[in-house]
């Protein structure tokens, strides 16, 4: 079990330096006049100093676009990201990690809501529509689940916005905070509600967009579950549909239900780009895709290198959660 | 040393059927002949090709999604065309359509007489853009005075040629990567399914979105030749699917008993590869092809709605829907949803529809499935 761990590990660590590796040539290739432009803001302000500017380009190796400068710039860029120093951003004139765990939480949050309730709908649903196979709800349900993952986020984003922002005028269009109302800051309260009151919307859009793909998976899993010999035994052996279905499969199903659910855990830590940019949430999401169309190389690469590591350990929790969760699975490797 | 056996026994085989009495051969061909006579009379004889053709268009939901892009399909191929020659435009020509815009303005005030006055201010201004849905103009025109229904069309062109070409890029790319992997096996295998692993793990939409911004930025390519790029880039985060597929399917093809008759023919592996047993994955291809094609078609609506995909002047459907975001003001996104909700319908039916078809791809040929 540890040899196995410890071989996923260093496999973890392998594609990591990769990753890092291919994003940080990609960054590389971003235009590299705009430092100065960026800067200059900052350096005006006095923010930062002119040596600040030349300091940063040889700190990630901006002004040598060449090869070798590429990979000098690389292997100094992945020293300091190993004591925990991804950079300064010059979008947001503060180092990327700073800027991260400000933002981190409000997405979060937003992902948090939309998983839990993805989890509460999607899963029943999916058991339904497998254990009334061709019937009219699975129908339904697999036609709405393919729609759901069909929609751009943008278009259902737009969608909703219209219709209960706009028409209803039940929920606020965009943004996190009412703006023409002043709190009373000690009202923690109403802040909160309001905020709160801001984010169904991106939250309902999130949902939505996750549940399809989740009820299928849940589905198919079942359903090739419910055609095991043990669950013909179980029918066979007279025990009522109920304890079947609920005992015996979807304890089955709740093997690779579980491995992939927390495996998707790391990542509602990564912000949903998309989502958050259109409804203005001032998300990790909506910062890395600000900082990315204008440029900002080391909060770019910070922000990348953030995703990749949790997309890594979320394979590292799926694979580990695998060998927890299934009795049958033994690693003798 | 296996080999070698076998053969053996293969040719042990041909003696057998060379010693046998050649009556008997005779008498037996007859009898074959027959009852072939009888059973083609009886039943007909069903080809694979056939028998999946006929699974495939049992199921009303693949039946729709395939109804659903030849629509789409002729829409955006033959569309133009058909616009071309007979009103002579394209995407790019802009239409003034003059209308009156009225705006009454009212107020009221207390004079210096200290009666009450009403102030009346009526202004006229000339529009012309943003026409109405018109016999003229099916679904009126858009900010800058361009045909909506045209451009949907050019749209439509845009997403399925890029759609259409990156699939193309990427099965060929992950049908070699995971052609030899699988084939090789040992080191060979280890080193490109770690590189697999690596592309798998970026992170897409960002990648997407920094090459894309580099491509905006290299003002050496021009904007017509944006596109090709950005397939480049679209093959780039999506091939590693299909080289994990192909690998897969290959790891447990080598070990079939055909392969060893192939191995005794002594030809070179990249034939054996690309002649023998990539042909074997062509059904689980042509499914992951058709349910990625709608993937590529979200990612590049993607990248037009945040301006990074195709340029301007040319039409595409996110840069479309991109009209109604809030951020540049309400009023579109409000008052005129001929603007956006056609393309969001076209990306959404689309998109389902290789769904539809891809589903039901995979349930005609899977030999699991019952007749």
């Amino acid at each position: 079990m540890v040899k196995y761990l410890l071989k996923r590990l260093g496999l973890a660590i392998i594609i990591l330096i990769g990753v890092s590796l291919l994003i940080y040539m990609l960054t590389m290739a971003m235009p590299a006049d705009y430092i100065d432009n960026r800067t200059a803001a900052a350096v005006q302000s006095g923010q930062m100093t002119p040596e600040d500017v030349l300091k940063l380009k040889e700190l990630y190796g901006l002004a040598d676009k060449s090869l070798p400068g590429i990979l000098k710039g690389y292997v100094s860029w992945f020293g300091n990201a190993l004591q925990g120093d991804l950079g300064f951003s010059f979008l947001y004139g503060r180092p990327v990690t700073q800027v991260i765990k400000e933002y981190i939480w409000i997405s979060f949050f937003i992902s948090l809501i939309a998983y839990v309730i993805e989890i509460i709908v999607a899963i029943p649903m999916g058991i339904r529509a497998a254990v009334n196979q061709y019937s009219g709800y699975d129908y339904t349900v697999s036609v709405f689940s393919m729609m759901a993952t069909a929609l751009p986020s943008f278009f259902l984003a737009a969608l909703l916005m219209n219709f209960f922002s706009i028409n209803l005028g039940w929920f606020p269009l965009q943004g996190l905070t009412t703006a023409t109302k002043i709190f009373h800051p000690s009202d923690t309260w109403a802040i909160l509600l309001d905020k709160g009151w801001h984010l169904v919307l991106p939250i309902v859009t999130l949902t939505l967009l996750s549940i399809g793909g989740l009820m299928r998976y849940t589905r198919t899993n079942m359903l090739e579950v419910m055609n095991s010999d043990y669950i013909r035994t179980a029918r066979a052996k007279g025990l009522p549909e109920k304890a079947v279905i609920n005992r015996h499969a979807f304890r089955n199903t709740f093997i690779p239900l579980v491995t992939t659910l927390s495996g998707m855990l790391p990542g509602l830590f990564s912000g949903a780009m998309i989502t958050e940019t259109v409804f203005s949430i001032p998300g990790i999401g909506s910062m890395a895709l600000r900082a990315t169309l204008a440029g900002d190389i080391p909060f770019v690469m910070g922000y990348n290198m953030f995703l990749a590591i949790l997309t890594v350990v979320g394979y590292l929790i799926s694979d580990l959660m695998y060998a927890v969760v299934d009795p049958r699975v033994q690693i003798t490797k | 040393m296996t080999d070698n056996i076998k053969e053996h026994n293969l040719s042990a085989e041909n003696m057998n059927e060379v010693t046998e009495p050649i009556v008997q051969g005779e008498m037996a061909r007859l009898e074959a002949e027959e009852l072939a006579a009888q059973t083609n009379e009886n039943y007909r004889s069903i080809s694979p090709a056939r028998m999946v053709a006929k699974r495939f268009f049992r199921s009303r939901l693949s039946l729709v999604g395939l109804c659903i892009i030849i629509f789409v399909f002729l829409f955006s191929f033959l569309g133009p065309v058909i616009v071309n020659a007979t009103w002579g435009y394209q995407e790019t020509q802009v239409f003034h359509i003059p209308r009156e815009s009225q705006l009454l303005t009212t107020a009221k005030f207390e004079g210096a007489d200290g009666r009450d006055y009403e102030y009346y201010d009526r202004s006229i201004s000339t529009v012309t853009a943003k026409a109405p849905p018109s016999s003229e103009h099916w679904l009126g025109t858009d900010t800058n005075g361009l045909d909506i229904f045209v451009r949907l069309m050019y749209g439509g062109r845009i997403s399925l040629t890029i759609s259409f070409l990156t699939i193309f890029l990427q099965m060929i790319m992950g049908i070699i990567f995971g052609g030899v992997a699988g084939y090789y096996g040992g080191w060979v295998d280890q080193i490109i399914m770690r590189i697999v692993d690596i592309f798998a793990s970026l992170p897409g939409l960002p990648i997407l979105m920094i090459l894309s911004a580099v491509l905006v930025s290299i003002e050496a390519i021009p904007p017509e030749h944006r596109i090709y790029y950005l397939m480049g880039t679209l093959t780039l985060i999506s091939w590693t699917g299909t080289a994990r597929l192909v690998r897969g399917q290959l790891l447990s093809l080598r070990e079939q008993e055909f392969m060893l008759a192939a191995e005794t023919t002594g030809i070179r592996p990249s034939r054996k590869i690309f002649k023998h047993l990539i042909p074997n994955t062509v059904p689980q291809l042509i499914v992951s092809a058709s349910l990625g094609l709608g993937q590529i078609i979200l990612y590049e609506s993607t990248l037009s709605y945040f301006g990074i995909g195709v340029p301007f002047p040319r039409a595409a459907w996110g840069s479309m829907i991109a009209l109604a975001d809030p951020s540049k003001g309400q009023e579109i996104l409000a008052y005129y949803p001929n603007m956006w909700l056609p393309a969001g319908i076209l990306i959404v039916m689309t998109v389902l529809a290789f769904s539809f078809v891809g589903d039901g791809l995979r349930d005609a040929f899977d030999p699991r499935q019952k007749k």
